[in-house]
């Protein structure tokens, strides 16, 4: 489904030319939740940003469903770390600006929207506006506002990454929820392990500066999955090995800044 | 929080300085006959607007009402032309890099000249007619429209255009439903220092290019040794510019509902 093939990217700072993602190779299979595990700064959100088209890649390709991406597009929806929703738009508003721009008749979609809105909790706060809500609400509008567009691909950068512990576990049970009924195919971006974890069926840890995938681990955990999992063996010995290769990777990034 | 009793205060100030006024001219501090008292404007101001123009002696008697009708059509006709133009000019100036080299360094360059030097230029093109008027009330308008128009456009949150391109919006699209409402509110801060120098601007057009409103008023009065007319039309002036700037917040609030829930949070 996505397919990232050989991306690099250079930015020129001044003079100098940095050089964020090195030669990224990486697949996402149909329906399939990946989670890109990586420290801040390792330019995972410049990957995901490739992926939705916002920014292109200076080397290599990136493809989703076999097609070059030129521009974003309703087909790969993205969450964003903010909401980022309308300030001057009600949640109601907010969460059908997509199928409103795109021309769907507004009957086929009040009835959609009002289903969705309902999924994720926020029936009741139609008419308020996002200054009047809560911050893991004002995620919700951004989650909403994605699923009303039934996207193949659904983008997530640090969603819940500015939340509070106890939103963030309801978020993330909120979003296996929503995953478990629609199997969208899910490119996840986080720093928290636990968070991949969860959430994926394939964490890819990726190094610092330069960017590159370390590798690549499949979960095991069946499914449906509760944020109850979090407590088993099986989830700590995965935590384990994720946390070794993290461990390893840091120590040698420690290194090099030493050595330079 | 408000006060359950909200003394008067904001009339401290103008009562001392009225006061300060009329002990000024009463223990003639300032030159007699020159400068007029509280009490002389205010009665030469109710003769300028009640008083019938046959039974007085006065030549102002009663034109009070007709002189603010010009002024202000010609605010609101040169803020209106402004507005116009100034506002889809500023979101395109804002919004495309190349307009904005093309076009921002010449609206720079002739913004710090200031209205009263365009006079002979508007005069020996308009002549003595509304049209001059007009275009000084409107180019004074239209700077400080169009460089608010541009910052709040240049200010629109990068996310917001990315969920905007991301759910499908085309560039008229983002335009039209992010770009403008999220730089509405510098629109409107705009649209309040342009109507405050096209107040200026009239009363300076008025002085000099036309024959009528406020302005000429002020200009003959001065001329005929009438200072307490002139002080009179400075007061209705300062009133006008007010009640004006009022129904742009008026209209702002109304607008800005969203706002106002943010500054709270």
């Amino acid at each position: 489904m996505i397919e990232i093939a050989g991306v690099s990217k250079e930015f020129a700072k001044g003079e100098r030319r940095v050089v964020a993602l090195e030669s990224i190779d990486l697949q996402v299979a149909p329906r399939e939740f990946a989670a890109i595990l990586g420290p801040s700064g390792c330019g995972k959100s410049t990957l995901l940003n490739m992926v939705a088209g916002f920014d292109r890649p200076t080397g290599g390709s990136v493809r989703v469903a076999g097609e070059e991406i030129l521009a974003p597009s309703p087909r790969r929806a993205v969450v964003f770390q903010e909401p980022a929703l309308f300030p001057w738009l009600t949640v109601f508003d907010n969460v059908v600006f997509g199928p409103k721009t795109q021309g769907r008749p507004s009957a086929e979609y009040r009835a959609h929207a009002a289903q969705i809105i309902e999924q994720v909790g926020l029936r009741g706060f139609e008419a308020n506006y996002p200054a009047e809500l809560s911050g893991g609400m004002r995620q919700r509008v951004g989650i909403a506002r994605v699923l009303i567009m039934r996207p193949e691909v659904l983008l997530m950068d640090e969603p819940f990454g500015s939340l509070d512990a106890q939103t963030r576990s309801l978020m993330q049970e909120l979003l296996l929820e929503v995953w478990e009924r629609h199997h969208q195919t899910v490119l996840f971006v986080t720093h928290d392990i636990e968070e991949a974890l969860l959430l994926a069926d394939r964490v890819c840890v990726m190094t610092a500066r330069p960017g590159r995938i370390k590798k690549s681990i499949a979960v095991g955990i069946p499914r449906p999955r509760s944020i109850e999992v979090t407590t088993t063996p099986e989830f700590n010995a995965q935590r384990r090995e994720v946390l070794a290769l993290i461990r390893e990777e840091s120590q040698r990034a420690a290194m090099e800044t030493a050595s330079r | 929080m408000k006060q359950p009793f909200a003394a008067p205060w904001f009339l401290l100030l103008p009562a001392a300085l009225m006061a300060l006024w009329h002990f000024a001219v009463d223990l003639r501090w300032v030159t007699e006959g020159i400068i007029p008292s509280p009490a002389q404007v205010l009665r030469s101001w109710e003769t300028w607007i009640f008083g019938s123009a046959k039974a007085s002696l006065s030549p102002y008697s009663g034109t009070w009402l007709d002189n603010v009708t010009y002024s202000t059509r010609r605010v609101l006709q040169g803020f209106g032309l402004a507005a116009l133009v100034a506002i889809p000019l500023g979101l395109v100036i804002g919004w495309n890099r190349l307009v904005a080299r093309l076009v921002d360094p010449s609206i720079q360059l002739l913004r710090p000249v200031p209205i009263t030097a365009w006079l002979p230029f508007a005069i020996a093109v308009f002549g003595i007619y509304d049209a001059s008027a007009l275009f000084l009330i409107g180019l004074g308008a239209f700077y400080p429209i169009v460089v608010n128009t541009t910052h709040g456009v240049r200010d629109t949150n990068l996310l917001l255009l990315r969920a905007a391109r991301m759910m499908g919006a085309g560039p008229g699209t983002v335009l039209a439903r992010v770009v403008f409402p999220s730089a509405l509110p510098s629109i409107f801060t705009g649209l309040r220092l342009g109507v405050g120098v096209a107040w200026t601007a009239v009363i300076v057009a008025e002085m000099i290019a036309v024959k009528s409103g406020l302005g000429y008023v002020l200009w003959d009065a001065y001329y005929v040794g009438r200072m307490d007319i002139c002080v009179a039309t400075m007061f209705s002036v300062g009133l006008l510019g007010f009640i004006s700037d009022r129904v742009i917040v008026w209209a702002s609030r109304l607008l800005l509902r969203w706002r106002s829930l943010e500054a709270h949070t």
